[in-house]
């Protein structure tokens, strides 16, 4: 190496060390989400004012499905993300196997005030949406489908279904179309869930993979009823199609903030979780997209009007319409027995 | 020699060996040395029926293909220069178009309320909406579509170098021109025949999209079987042994048709 490169190398190297420290001043963190208006609306509703107020940089990134990333980045070592918005499972699965840290919740106010079931050793509840049953105002202009029970009647409500192509919430449905009822879920029966299902499947016409595609399959009429998150069906309805869903026997499901095993800025991390679940922060969000917020608090802030809470999922009276998934289950040897189960019972 | 390909080979050292050489490490080793991911692909029912079926659509793809492909690249051999790359730019032109974008097309016009089932409809040649989609039939058409030109261009290049004098010596001994077609020019342009099949059976293994978004679900090809082992259930050691089957019969299929044809031809290099 001759001295020119030498100074050079050096120079670079100092430019380096010179950034990271000023980076350091200024705190940031990383924080990945699903992307999409999702993320669009909570950049506005939360990220922006969480930054702003904590003086903190959030740089974004995001992902439709963190869970092979987490495991990779944290396996190497190295990870270059701090916080997560994720489905909770994944916090809690990530938990068990070291991938993410431990929350200690006397840092954790917000966290620490929320609903038990709301929050586990390792994450939060940031947002809530539900698996509910969707159908054609076309098809059922009137008594329409009202219950899973409803939806395994092929003789009272023919037509065209579709189910999502995963286990989680579509065992659920069985369980209560076979008469559970939707406090009574777990531990989930899933021999007889199985059974259930059997009985529907002939009558699937699609199971589908993406949350864009169980948007389009019932806003081109592909199907006459199936299961939907609730926000995909409120955005096909939205843009004219007539469509409508129940929060009646939905699956209320959440994803969760958690923060990566050896995150490079894990106190800022911290303190930024904290503000994520902010009571008035949380209720920003429903103003920008049809989830609800992750802390019930948000609902006693007074910046969701009646009638908009009236429609979101989490909102108290919705939420006692319908069951709790319960991600401690599904992450147990049971829940991922029964999910593994799933992929023979597609190809049978 | 060594020295000047020596950045080559780096290249693909870094790029090909240790991934693929991390890949079947990944499937042999988990906490200690293991077959157990070997055992599951070749013992249990859901792997099989995927390879099984994967090999049944690549298989009727590539009959599809030939089927429309020969034709089409023997009219663009036949008709005058102007006309064959007009011929040839309408075959390669939708390769421009994102995979993704196609099979959203396809769904437009092979669903319930597609183009297709509503024209049907119309001219009251149906009543109840075709299935037409959400199934292995939808699949294996948009598939053939994205696959054609790998068909329709490695059959045009061997055509082209096939001596217009042959047909003509034919037909001057008195054979009819079908005669001349099935005893000349059918048997020189075998060559290209094997040449996009194989290219267009190996792509088809590995397809992904199409059969997702278009397979309803029930269509479970080998790749699905990688990213769902990965998604799904968190398995890198059962994702990779599938995958390193997988590459595994594509080496094969390789070996044997090199077999009877050199491989550069396969992979258009002459």
């Amino acid at each position: 190496m001759t001295m020119k490169q030498k100074f050079g190398l050096s120079c670079a190297l100092l430019g380096a060390i010179g950034l990271t420290s000023a980076a350091d001043a200024a705190e940031q963190i990383t924080f990945v989400s699903q992307g999409g208006a999702y993320q669009q609306a909570q950049t506005v509703a939360i990220l922006d004012p969480s930054a702003k107020k904590l003086g903190i940089t959030i740089n974004q990134d995001s992902i439709p499905d963190a869970w092979p990333a987490i495991k990779t980045q944290v396996g190497s070592g190295k990870p270059i993300w701090d916080v997560v918005d994720t489905p909770t499972g994944n916090c809690l699965r990530g938990g068990e196997q070291g991938l993410i840290e431990k929350l200690d919740f006397s840092k954790i106010p917000n966290g620490a005030a929320m609903p038990e079931a709301y929050r586990s050793p390792y994450s939060v509840s940031y947002e809530f949406y539900s698996s509910v049953l969707s159908y054609s105002q076309k098809t059922f202009p009137k008594d329409a489908p009202n219950s899973w029970a409803d939806f395994w009647d092929v003789k009272k409500f023919p037509g065209r279904r579709a189910l999502r192509n995963h286990p989680f919430a579509t065992l659920e449905a069985a369980l209560m179309a076979d008469g559970v009822a939707p406090d009574k879920l777990y531990p989930l029966d899933v021999d007889r869930a199985f059974k259930k299902l059997e009985e529907i499947k002939p009558h699937i016409t699609v199971w589908w993979t993406s949350g864009a595609q169980s948007a389009q399959l019932l806003n081109d009429g592909e199907v006459d009823m199936e299961m939907a998150w609730n926000g995909r069906v409120s955005a096909v309805a939205k843009e004219g199609a007539k469509v409508a869903f129940t929060y009646n026997q939905g699956i209320l499901q959440s994803t969760s903030l958690c923060i990566l095993k050896g995150a490079p800025n894990l106190a800022t991390a911290v303190k930024f979780l904290n503000e994520a679940v902010d009571p008035v922060h949380q209720a920003n969000l429903p103003l920008n997209i049809d989830y609800g917020p992750g802390n019930p608090k948000a609902f006693e802030t007074g910046v969701i009007k009646p009638e908009r809470a009236a429609q979101l999922p989490s909102e108290p009276a919705n939420a006692a319409k319908q069951a709790l998934m319960s991600y401690a289950w599904w992450s147990s040897p049971a829940g991922e027995a029964a999910e593994k189960r799933w992929a023979s019972f597609m190809q049978k | 020699m060594l020295a000047l390909v020596s950045p080559a080979l780096l290249v693909i050292l870094a790029l090909i060996v240790l991934p693929v050489g991390w890949l079947a490490w990944q499937s042999i080793y988990h906490d200690g040395f293991t077959l157990e991911n070997y055992r599951r692909v070749f013992t249990e029912e859901i792997y099989w029926r995927s390879f099984a079926l994967t090999f049944e659509i690549s298989l009727a793809v590539t009959l599809i293909a030939l089927l429309l492909g020969y034709p089409v690249a023997y009219l663009a051999n036949a008709v005058p220069k102007g006309w064959s790359i007009l011929i040839l730019s309408l075959v390669v032109l939708p390769f421009w178009t994102s995979v993704l974008v196609r099979a959203y097309a396809w769904l437009a016009l092979l669903q319930r309320t597609g183009v297709i089932n509503q024209f049907l409809r119309y001219l009251d040649v149906i009543s109840e909406p075709l299935a037409l989609v959400h199934n292995t039939f939808g699949t294996v058409v948009a598939t053939v579509h994205i696959l054609l030109p790998f068909m329709v261009l490695p059959l045009y290049a061997t055509m082209q170098k096939i001596p217009g004098d042959l047909m003509q010596a034919g037909a001057s001994l008195g054979a009819s021109p079908s005669l001349t077609f099935f005893r000349v020019f059918l048997p020189l342009s075998l060559p290209g025949v094997l040449a996009g099949c194989t290219m267009v059976f190996v792509l088809c293994l590995g397809f992904y999209i199409t059969p997702e978004l278009l397979g309803g679900g029930r269509t479970v090809m080998v790749s699905m079987l990688v990213s769902r082992n990965v998604e799904l259930y968190n398995q890198f050691g059962a994702a990779s042994a599938v995958a390193v089957v997988l590459f595994a019969s594509v080496l094969l299929i390789f070996f044997a048709v090199s077999r009877f044809i050199s491989l550069d031809r396969v992979l258009g290099q002459k």
